[in-house]
């Protein structure tokens, strides 16, 4: 986790606890991100419909954690921000579970 | 001089860098939550009203909504350039990227500004006399797609005083190399901005 934290910080958490990334990573994400909107565009407009929801709903969650990885620097934070975050999302999982168990069933 | 030097300057009598950090993204859950819930309100109507869903996004400007989509990721990129670039002590660098960043989110404004005033100019804007001659599960549609989009775009007015601050403090050296964790904050709020429209794009625009 802390690999890199030999350099930069002591992990006491006051100081950071990872160095930079090169500028080089965040325009391949950024490259990535547009490519797979394009693939999700192209699939809703080839085929609308039944597939191209179902490419939206397989690419979409991995744009959303190419940002948070990457960009939002979850990749490199320590545990607790990973752990805490999949809390809140698990959370949120667990509503919609719920109310569509109460919709689609009663 | 080393990083940490700078951190633990005589200037800086306590800084908590994890812990301003935590707080930013116990404040993003709360976000996640204020969406999230609209986001299952969104869900539950379109499984109810699946044919009125498809007609009235159909309606959508896609090419507007997909160039907002590049608008908004370019401007996620922006940001956190910015970020690295103060990390690596490159203000002058940090301060151009954040001024493109909020250049892209004006953009987006002015892009969804038009979008919005060609959906009113055809009488499709919450509890106007078109949508109410229109199927139930349309007028819910547009009734969602206003309330999102336009609290998305909120978020990002707020996001473009926040990064304008942000540009301020680089500038007059009160953030820097050595405590960059606000611009890095401001930073997690744009991207969440982001966020947020990467799963607007295929819920409104790509449902046809």
């Amino acid at each position: 986790m802390h690999d890199q934290s030999q350099s930069h910080g002591h992990g006491d958490g006051r100081t950071p606890s990872h160095a930079p990334q090169p500028y080089a990573l965040f325009i391949k994400v950024w490259a990535a991100l547009m490519l797979l909107t394009c693939v999700t565009v192209g699939a809703s407009v080839n085929w609308p419909g039944a597939v191209g929801t179902a490419v939206a709903m397989a690419v979409t969650p991995i744009k959303a954690s190419l940002v948070l990885l990457f960009f939002m620097h979850l990749k490199w934070e320590p545990p607790v921000f990973k752990i805490m975050f999949l809390t809140a999302v698990g959370l949120m999982a667990v509503f919609f579970g719920l109310s569509f168990f109460d919709y689609l069933y009663r | 001089m080393s990083e940490q030097a700078l951190a633990h300057g005589a200037h800086a009598p306590h800084k908590d860098y994890e812990g301003a950090k935590t707080g930013m993204w116990i404040f993003l859950f709360t976000e996640l939550l204020l969406f999230g819930g609209l986001f299952l309100i969104y869900s539950v109507y379109r499984t109810l009203y699946t044919h009125d869903f498809h007609l009235a996004a159909g309606h959508l400007n896609v090419p507007l909504g997909v160039t907002n989509t590049f608008v908004l990721l370019t401007s996620s990129l922006t940001m956190v350039l910015s970020v690295t670039a103060l990390q690596k002590g490159d203000r002058q660098s940090a301060l151009n990227t954040l001024g493109w960043t909020l250049f892209l989110a004006a953009l987006f404004l002015v892009i969804k500004f038009f979008e919005w005033s060609a959906k009113i100019e055809h009488g499709l804007y919450p509890g106007s006399p078109v949508l109410k001659t229109l199927p139930a599960g349309e007028g819910l549609f547009y009734g969602l797609y206003f309330v999102m989009t336009g609290l998305h775009g909120f978020h990002v007015i707020v996001g473009m005083v926040l990064l304008s601050v942000m540009a301020l403090q680089v500038k007059s050296g009160r953030v820097h190399q050595g405590d960059f964790v606000k611009l890095e904050n401001a930073g997690l709020y744009w991207h969440l901005v982001d966020l947020v429209w990467i799963f607007l794009l295929p819920l409104f625009y790509l449902t046809n």
